[in-house]
């Protein structure tokens, strides 16, 4: 690991000016995921702005408009056991327990879970190129081992996923990422708009200013419905997805469903969701219209209709 | 004659003999490549089996090193050092995590139990005696993160904490064997001694939960 000055902050503005002002510092909330990639000099910050002291970021509160307003430090076990989450947004504990490990879930947090990066094997190995680690040195997966990969959304250069599951199910719940920026002035990014495409910029996960701090994430108000969250994955438990299905359906069978394991961010197009009552395989015909799998992950096509087509099945019951 | 020169006299002209004799925690953490900002130190405190910690450490070392190099705690075990297997699994503030995955410094004044503030040889708690009646390890490695993991997972399901195998969410969780597999997905046993982890967690929760 690289050496690295560490600060711990007691306000949203004070971190994200602290961060903004170094050009080599980065936030630290759990570290689950910084710390890990920190062992590999695969992130090198100079200093870190510890951001666990933050008043107001632990709480989940209920908004105006009957939604929900979850703390950026909210750790995922907090969130996930939140009996208005399991009651209202079921999808979203769904999602959370099927992530990561009772430890990890212990200490992750809510802001973090949706920074963390890919795991896409070439990120993880320093001594082959990879645009995302190190822009411009070409991509190793290409023409590499890209099982689990993305199959829509790719690039020439870069076709990592994004590894969660937690996102996947924030995205059919269209909610909404606040901010402070280094300015100090708050915004609010639509969820759909929050983790980018790798296009000619992979070592852009999101659209976040190097600076700008996230501090929480807000649920409209319920929409009722059969809340599943289905992942497919090489084990039983403590793997990430080769693909999983978020899903929210109406009694009429109407509903909104996101795919993950497929995409550099949480996958869902609106515009397939009218066709959710002819069935799985007239959603995902719109939904993977354009993909462009690798001779390795092609699998993730019908698999994606097949998880689409249980998740159906189990929320008419 | 080069051939008659003793095993003592190697190790003391060699890099091994100094490595033995450094203070535990001389080398716990590489400086990593060269340039850029120099290593720094801070101090910290915190509570370890109720007794008090303080420490003044280079901000890269983790909690784990931290028990293991600097508080010579080393029931604690590194095994991945990477938040895969689970050996290094404590408990901070009650909370079980990866002591690995978590710098020291982020813990200035947390309560933190590791496998020895469990329970001592002479009185064990009751997981570690089930561990130990139903043979729940083979090399014994992973055992400590099983141990706190055990103990904890019980709390989370005592607490109501949903898992990925529970059938209604919105319900508490219960205790069965499926369950448990999922909750101890996060500690890997090489010796694949799970079925006596299931017998040894499954009489203390039988006893435990039963009773709550």
């Amino acid at each position: 690991m690289r050496p690295f000055t560490y600060q711990r902050v007691a306000t949203a503005a004070e971190a994200a000016a602290a961060v903004a002002g170094n050009p080599a510092a980065k936030f630290l909330a759990g570290g689950t995921n910084l710390l890990d990639l920190m062992k590999l000099e695969i992130e090198r910050p100079a200093h870190l702005v510890d951001v666990q002291d933050i008043e107001g970021l632990n709480a989940i509160e209920q908004t105006g408009d009957g939604g929900l307003r979850i703390g950026a430090l909210v750790s995922n076990t907090a969130l996930a056991a939140d009996e208005r989450v399991r009651r209202d947004y079921g999808v979203l504990t769904r999602a959370i327990v099927a992530g990561a490990s009772g430890q990890l879930r212990n200490k992750a947090t809510t802001a973090g879970n949706l920074l963390q990066r890919t795991r896409c094997p070439y990120f993880y190995d320093p001594n082959l190129p990879c645009n995302k680690r190190n822009p411009g040195s070409g991509c190793a997966a290409l023409e590499g081992y890209s099982r689990q990969l993305a199959v829509i959304g790719t690039s020439d250069k870069c076709i990592a996923t994004y590894p969660g599951d937690m996102a996947i199910a924030l995205r059919v719940l269209d909610a909404t990422v606040e901010t402070v920026q280094p300015d100090g002035t708050e915004r609010t990014i639509p969820f759909g708009e929050f983790h980018r495409l790798p296009g000619d910029a992979p070592e852009k996960d999101n659209v976040l200013a190097h600076g700008e701090l996230i501090t929480a994430v807000t649920l409209p108000r319920p929409i009722g419905g059969e809340h599943v969250y289905h992942k497919v994955r090489d084990r039983a438990s403590y793997a990430f997805a080769l693909v999983s299905v978020a899903a929210v359906i109406q009694p009429d069978g109407t509903g909104r469903v996101a795919f993950g394991g497929v995409a550099h961010k949480p996958w869902r197009v609106e515009a397939a969701e009218a066709a959710m009552p002819q069935g799985a395989a007239a959603v995902t015909a719109q939904v993977f219209a354009d993909a462009r799998p690798t001779e390795h992950n092609a699998f993730k096509l019908p698999l994606a209709t097949r998880a689409l087509a249980g998740v159906l099945a189990e929320a008419k019951g | 004659m080069a051939f008659n020169t003793t095993r003592r006299a190697m190790l003391a002209g060699s890099g091994a003999a100094v490595a033995l004799t450094q203070a535990p925690g001389a080398h716990a953490q590489s400086t990593g490549a060269g340039g850029g900002t120099p290593p720094s130190s801070m101090p910290v405190s915190f509570t370890v089996n109720g007794t008090a910690a303080e420490l003044e450490l280079d901000t890269r070392v983790t909690l784990l090193d931290a028990l293991r190099e600097h508080l010579e705690l080393t029931g604690t075990k590194k095994g991945c050092d990477h938040g895969q297997c689970g050996a290094c699994t404590v408990m901070v503030n009650g909370t079980r995590i990866n002591s690995c995955l978590s710098l020291a410094v982020q813990h200035q004044g947390d309560e933190i139990t590791t496998i020895e503030g469990l329970g001592t040889p002479e009185d064990l708690h009751p997981m570690q005696a089930a561990f130990v009646k139903h043979d729940g390890y083979q090399c014994g490695y992973c055992t400590p993160g099983q141990i706190c993991s055990a103990v904890a997972t019980l709390a989370e399901i005592r607490a109501g904490i949903p898992s990925h195998v529970q059938g209604d969410i919105t319900a508490a969780p219960v205790f069965n064997a499926a369950e448990l597999r999922e909750r101890m997905s996060g500690n890997i046993c090489r010796c694949g001694a799970y079925s006596n982890i299931v017998e040894a967690i499954t009489e203390v929760a039988n006893s435990d939960l039963g009773a709550a």
